[in-house]
């Protein structure tokens, strides 16, 4: 069987200005029809890293290849896998919906035969056909116009889209229709996209790649990620029920488990915040446990689990103390260099 | 190069529904037309021994300081301000065949104003008795070479805006750097020839290279119905220097 390629593929990239390392030594792959979602704080090198992808910057130094392809010696050739959209989407004011697209699609080599038709299509996808296709992109909403960009990014069906915070500045309603969008691309193209807007990352992607001061500090999806950064589930319960035996039972599945915080309301029931490592099994267990003794009532058991934001900050928070520490070895080192010259 | 045409098709229409563009067009015409005007006046009143066509051309050197930066200063600079220069060369379009067509969308539209004045001849052979017109003043020869040197120095003109506008996202600055270069093109090759530097003996050497960029001289000649191959390759040449200088600009900073 022949092994799959990759559609992106970067190894070992750096990117330098100057003295400021944008990019450290970073390596990822994504493969074909993943969806896949890159964050990281403002200037930690997402847009850099993008731009490279598309072959509009070059890197300092390391590989990258979109469908087998080296972008840095065969940018053209690259650029035809790619549909791009950049930050802040910008698109030609004076030009019309239907017009601007039928150009980018002439541009895009999309052959003579099937252009308009293409147009068309991507049109009704992208729900931009009845009203606005012979509006002048200036006058559309935010909205529309995010809209219009995603349209030419998919437009000569790429193997690969990138969009930068496709969703920037848009509201719920927008968002959500954005994110439908996405959705209904999943499975015909691989997806990268970034954004700021965490649940919506973490509803439409397969995978998280998380960057922070130009390095990757996770990689994975989700769920792998919360066990990596030892996230645990908390369950709230509330439950009339003895507190001894209570406690016995719940000791009984989880030796290990925290108790966060413990009340009794006014009707006599405890009310319990568990911190657990079991995740859904915990739950299983202890409505297992509550059936098996019929003079026990419970009311309330709920899961909430550590969400993509929640591993955001760990992943990012524990990338900046691994640089505070490096940068106070790195002192200490200088400072002992610098008293050993002195005393010498 | 197999973008080029849909690229160039593309510029012209932004130059057809771009508010400068007629700015540029109106005023070029109304000044053409009164210095074509007040230069009939001038020989109605004193016969000369020049032909009407040669001083006209003479004064081709201000309309092409305010056309060519106004024609010029938006086509990279806007693009680069607005983004979609970046969205542009995410597509599998080289960035020679983008200034390419970028500076022939220009450059068409200045031949083409410029080939609009040959109305003014016409219009006042049409207009007056046929007794009272001065055969010179649709002398062919002169006509001809004068739009061929206005054709020849404007690939040089257009390619040097194109190039100023390619090193800034501000179209007032491009707009200046443009007015500025082409200023130390047309006027300095005649100041350069007047510097007592030249008679000294070790400097007689840049005689030949200071005679060969005087645009004025080139235009005379031109005018005269004389051309000469050495102005083509010079104009030519240094057009397309300023068009790699400018892709290679764009590839760099897209």
């Amino acid at each position: 069987m022949s092994q799959m390629i990759p559609t992106i593929e970067v190894q070992n990239l750096c990117k330098q200005y100057g003295a400021t390392k944008a990019i450290e030594n970073i390596s990822f792959s994504v493969m074909p029809g993943e969806v896949v979602g890159f964050l990281g704080p403002n200037g930690a090198g997402k847009s850099t890293t993008m731009r490279i992808l598309c072959g509009l910057m070059a890197g300092t130094s390391g590989r990258v290849s979109i469908c087998g392809v080296p972008v840095a010696t065969r940018a053209h050739e690259a650029k035809r896998h790619i549909g791009y959209m950049p930050e802040n989407n910008p698109l030609p004011r004076d030009m019309r919906v239907l017009e601007y697209l039928r150009y980018r699609a002439r541009l895009k080599e999309v052959p003579g035969k099937i252009r308009n038709k293409r147009v068309d299509e991507v049109m009704d996808l992208c729900d931009i056909n009845r009203k606005t296709r012979h509006k002048l992109i200036g006058s559309l909403s935010k909205g529309y116009r995010q809209r219009v960009g995603i349209a030419d990014a998919i437009l000569a069906e790429p193997e690969l889209v990138i969009m930068d915070e496709p969703t920037i500045g848009l509201d719920p309603h927008q968002i959500r229709s954005i994110r439908a969008l996405i959705d209904s691309l999943r499975g015909k193209m691989t997806l990268l996209f970034s954004s700021h807007i965490l649940p919506e990352v973490e509803a439409s992607c397969d995978r998280v790649i998380i960057i922070n001061q130009g390095r990757i500090v996770a990689e994975g999806t989700t769920a792998s990620l919360r066990e990596i950064f030892g996230l645990h589930s908390t369950y709230t319960l509330s439950v009339k029920a003895p507190r001894s035996a209570f406690m016995l039972a719940v000791d009984a599945i989880d030796p290990q488990k925290i108790i966060q915080s413990e009340s009794m309301d006014a009707d006599g029931f405890l009310r319990f915040t568990i911190r657990t490592g079991l995740a859904e099994s915990f739950g299983e267990a202890m409505s297992e446990a509550i059936r098996q003794h019929p003079e026990w009532c419970l009311r309330e058991l709920s899961l909430k689990q550590p969400n993509l934001e929640d591993i955001f900050v760990a992943a990012t928070a524990r990338s900046w103390e691994q640089t505070l520490e490096n940068s106070e070895n790195l002192n200490k080192e200088n400072d002992e260099a610098f008293s050993q010259l002195i005393h010498s | 190069m197999r973008h080029f045409l849909s690229l160039f098709i593309h510029e012209i229409r932004m130059l057809l529904v771009a508010p400068a563009t007629y700015v540029a067009a109106v005023l070029f015409l109304l000044l053409m037309g009164f210095l074509y005007l007040f230069l009939l006046e001038d020989f109605s009143r004193v016969p000369q021994d020049s032909l009407p066509s040669t001083a006209f051309f003479s004064v081709f050197w201000l309309p092409v300081f305010f056309m060519v930066p106004l024609l010029t200063m938006k086509s990279i600079a806007e693009e680069r301000n607005s983004g979609t220069l970046e969205t542009l060369m995410t597509t599998s379009a080289s960035p020679f065949e983008v200034v390419l067509s970028k500076f022939l969308g220009a450059y068409c539209f200045y031949c083409f104003l410029w080939g609009v004045t040959i109305s003014f001849p016409l219009i006042v052979h049409a207009t007056l008795p046929a007794s009272s017109i001065d055969p010179r003043l649709l002398d062919m020869a002169s006509w001809t070479g004068g739009y061929l040197f206005v054709a020849l120095s404007g690939v040089l003109y257009i390619a040097l805006g194109i190039f100023c506008s390619s090193l800034t996202r501000s179209q007032l600055v491009a707009g200046m750097l443009s007015f500025s270069l082409l200023f130390m093109i047309i006027i300095g090759g005649r100041l350069l020839a007047e510097l007592p530097l030249l008679e000294i003996s070790s400097f007689q050497f840049l005689n030949e290279p200071i005679k060969t960029l005087q645009v004025f001289s080139q235009l005379e000649d031109f005018s005269r119905g004389i051309i000469d191959s050495r102005p083509f390759f010079l104009y030519i040449s240094s057009g397309f220097l300023f068009l790699g200088l400018t892709s290679l600009w764009v590839e760099a900073k897209a």
